[in-house]
């Protein structure tokens, strides 16, 4: 029988952050700080080929001229970029296989519940996963199984050695280095993160995953990830993040890019757990993410993020829809408590005709948390009979917490279908009574009724992932009512 | 079963019960009827531990234990039951996970094991039955697009499925038509034994000709005002409550 919400208070034992340790092994840093010789030596460490060293250089160029956005509704103080490690990595003989990973890595991974045993795919777990800790990717499963199929699922650094052209060909081209402040930052200091490739025609058969983790003090994870689905392609992906508890805080400026062509489909999905800081608000994690893929004829991407850690999270994955017929999809669930706050959404730009993208946004917050939907629905004037329908739900657990909705809709055709929704409730004193007079715990209670409001969104994870989104969303609740 | 001496609560100041007493013993059926606003939900929620009303004077022994002490998931855990007069809906979560959640919080309160998943299904096909419930409903999210019927009888289902020590029903008739009471009254007959025992709040009389109660009481501005056999009941229907009050006033 499949897991049920009565598993999920099993498993709840343990209801704090329990990802907050840190794993000793010598690291490898370059000192603090973000110069041009900074970006010169993380590429020489890369060993990188020159023309990705000028890519970087370039967008630090143009980083300069840019100043830290405003809009969001998020208050924090801006990290002083000087004092940021921008490299560190695990001193490390190469690991050329799993045998080369030190026992203390293989103890952080299953602590943190990656499983790298292809063996296992036997016993039903069939996700390949790549893991990237601080700068590197460590270790990534089923690579040879995989590249039977043709697919190249790697990490990002290892693709720039193994296959350029794709790399050159792809990158930055649905987020240009100008795109933003941070994608700025990221495209000139990125590390490490994930690249996978899906042949024309082929379905990928697991999932593929990967996992990131911040381990090191002061250091920032900048992490890239391009996926591209060639035409009439599948491929469903997974990525996880968590932190150590740690008083100050430290930033995490991701990129990521999709590119589905003519007829492929994307599925992405993030349980994002990075250390969300104490009750009090201190420390935890800053998470500046650009996120947007492009869709060609016929081609879907769909994005399902649980938004559960983080201090302060600004973040908005996005379609292009730019060939006909494409189809964009946004699920969110964002939960922020204690002091957190979320400024998250999705923008839906329809460029092709007959182009079509829904939203379903639940935000929830509890405790003096801020909670924000910002979403942008774009119909350009040749996206003839262009439809769009947002939903955008949030809950309130406590009295003292924030929910606001900023939908932009821009619309210059005319056939063009746009429906909005938006509700705001507290979560019921009846609802969790009920419960009570059952015999069910207030707690437990909670967790069901949020879990059961997010349905629609949990819904769309992958078998394994929400499982563990239940869980995430239980233990973030904690204590949020009041 | 349960012992209510001189219960007084009250809501935003607002005294509601005054002075209320009761004895129920196990196997037995005790209706309580009266006019609308009289108070009979109010002790439903008082004595399921409603957080909202304060209660400033009595005590509540509920088979040796002191009911006013418990949490209102205890009070459940124990064995009291209620059966709400509107039943709230929980969009998401369905009927199937909910009484599963339920049921093994009850049993382990008590030390059991968890259900197995094979002995909850044997469970839930058995209980629907009693009441008719489509087996649908059982897994559609809690009373969420119910009918007010079948919402009153998911209600009935669940009582069967908790096998509790004393469940009150609260108004469970009303919205019902003649054949859905029918079902309903049967289910509760169904689930009566000689160590249960069963409160019936009505409005009507026409619940009492299929739950045969053992005593029938007059609530009456926040107090047990009379006491009778189901008889008693038929006067109500026939006379109304006029009388009563022109009874007490002299
Ligand atoms: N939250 C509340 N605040 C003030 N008065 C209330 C509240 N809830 C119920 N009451 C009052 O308490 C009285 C008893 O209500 P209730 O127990 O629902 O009556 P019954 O179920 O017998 O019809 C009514 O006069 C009602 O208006
Ligand atoms: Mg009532």
């Amino acid at each position: 029988m499949s897991y049920t919400e009565n598993d999920l208070a099993e498993d709840l034992q343990n209801q704090e952050y329990k990802y907050g340790f840190v794993t000793n092994l010598d690291s490898e840093t370059v000192p603090k700080g973000l110069s041009e010789d900074t970006i010169r030596l993380i590429s020489a460490k890369k060993e990188e080929p020159e023309w990705l060293l000028d890519y970087r250089l370039k967008a630090y160029e143009i980083w300069l001229q840019m100043t830290e956005p405003t809009w969001a509704h998020v208050h924090y103080e801006k990290p002083d970029f000087q004092d940021i490690i921008y490299y560190s990595a695990v001193k490390q003989k190469k690991y050329e296989s799993w045998d080369d990973v030190e026992p203390e890595m293989k103890e952080t991974m299953k602590k943190l519940g990656i499983s790298m045993d292809e063996q296992k795919v036997l016993t039903g777990t069939n996700v390949a996963v790549d893991f990237v800790m601080d700068s590197v990717s460590v270790a990534t499963s089923f690579k040879e199984k995989l590249s039977e199929l043709g697919i190249i699922f790697c990490s990002f650094s290892e693709a720039v050695k193994t296959h350029p052209e794709l790399i050159k060909k792809y990158m930055g081209t649905v987020v240009p280095t100008s795109d933003n402040f941070y994608a700025a930052l990221n495209s000139a200091v990125f590390t490490d993160g994930s690249f996978c490739y899906i042949p024309k025609g082929v379905r990928c058969p697991m999932e593929l995953s990967t996992y990131f983790r911040i381990n090191e003090k002061g250091t920032g994870q900048f992490e890239r990830t391009l996926v591209v689905a060639d035409k009439g392609s599948y491929v469903s992906y997974l990525e996880g993040c968590t932190a150590p508890m740690r008083d100050e805080n430290q930033l995490h400026a991701a990129v990521v890019e999709l590119i589905a062509l003519d007829d492929a489909e994307i599925k992405y999905s993030t349980v994002q757990n990075w250390y969300p800081g104490d009750k009090n608000g201190l420390g935890g994690i800053f998470n500046f993410v650009t996120k947007r893929g492009v869709c060609e004829k016929n081609a879907k991407i769909s994005w399902t993020q649980v938004e559960t850690g983080s201090a302060v999270t600004w973040k908005y994955p996005s379609c292009i829809l730019k060939g006909d017929n494409s189809v964009g999809e946004f699920y969110s669930v964002a939960v922020t408590n204690h002091f957190q706050q979320a400024d998250t959404g999705t923008k839906m730009i329809h460029l092709g005709k007959n182009t079509k993208s829904t939203i379903i946004s639940k935000g929830v917050s509890g405790g003096k948390s801020n909670n924000s939907y910002r979403g942008l629905v774009q119909i350009h004037k040749n996206a003839t009979n262009a439809r769009n329908f947002s939903q955008c739900d949030s809950l309130l657990m406590s009295d003292e917490c924030g929910a606001h909705t900023f939908p932009y809709i821009e619309c210059k055709n005319s056939s063009s279908k746009i429906e909005h929704e938006a509700t705001t409730s507290k979560i019921g004193e009846d609802q969790i009574f009920y419960c009570q007079q059952r015999g069910i715990s207030s707690e437990k209670a909670i967790s069901l009724i949020v879990n059961g409001y997010c349905k629609e969104v949990l819904n769309q994870l992958p078998m394994e992932f929400a499982v563990e989104a239940q869980k995430l969303l239980a233990i973030s609740l904690e204590g949020s009512v009041g | 079963m349960i012992t209510i001496k001189n219960l007084h609560a009250s809501i935003d100041g607002k005294e509601i019960l005054k002075g209320l007493n009761l004895e129920v013993k196990p196997g037995e059926v005790h209706a309580i009827m009266g006019p609308n606003g009289a108070g009979k939900s109010t002790l439903a929620s008082v004595l399921a531990g409603r957080e909202e009303y304060e209660i400033t004077e009595g005590t509540v022994d509920f088979d040796g234990k002191d009911l006013l002490d418990l949490k209102t998931e205890d009070r459940a855990r124990e064995g009291l039951f209620l059966a709400f007069q509107y039943p709230i809906e929980i969009p998401g979560v369905s009927n199937i996970n909910f009484l599963r959640a339920a049921l093994n919080e009850i049993r382990e309160y008590r030390g059991e094991e968890p259900i197995s998943a094979k002995d909850f299904l044997i469970l839930v096909r058995e209980k629907s039955a009693i009441v008719e419930l489509d087996p649908k409903l059982a897994s559609r999210s809690v009373n969420e697009g119910f009918s007010g019927g079948e919402k009153k009888r998911n209600e009935i289902f669940q009582m069967a499925m908790l096998n509790p020590k004393l469940a009150i029903l609260d108004e469970t008739d009303s919205g019902l038509d003649i054949d859905a009471l029918r079902i309903v009254a049967n289910g509760v007959n169904k689930l009566k034994s000689k160590d249960n025992a069963t409160i019936v709040i009505t409005h009507y009389q026409r619940l009492l000709d299929y739950i045969i109660p053992d005593f029938v009481h007059v609530l009456y501005d926040g107090k047990i005002v009379k006491t009778g056999t189901k008889e008693l009941a038929l006067d109500l229907e026939e006379r109304g409550y006029d009388w009563i009050k022109e009874e007490m006033s002299l």
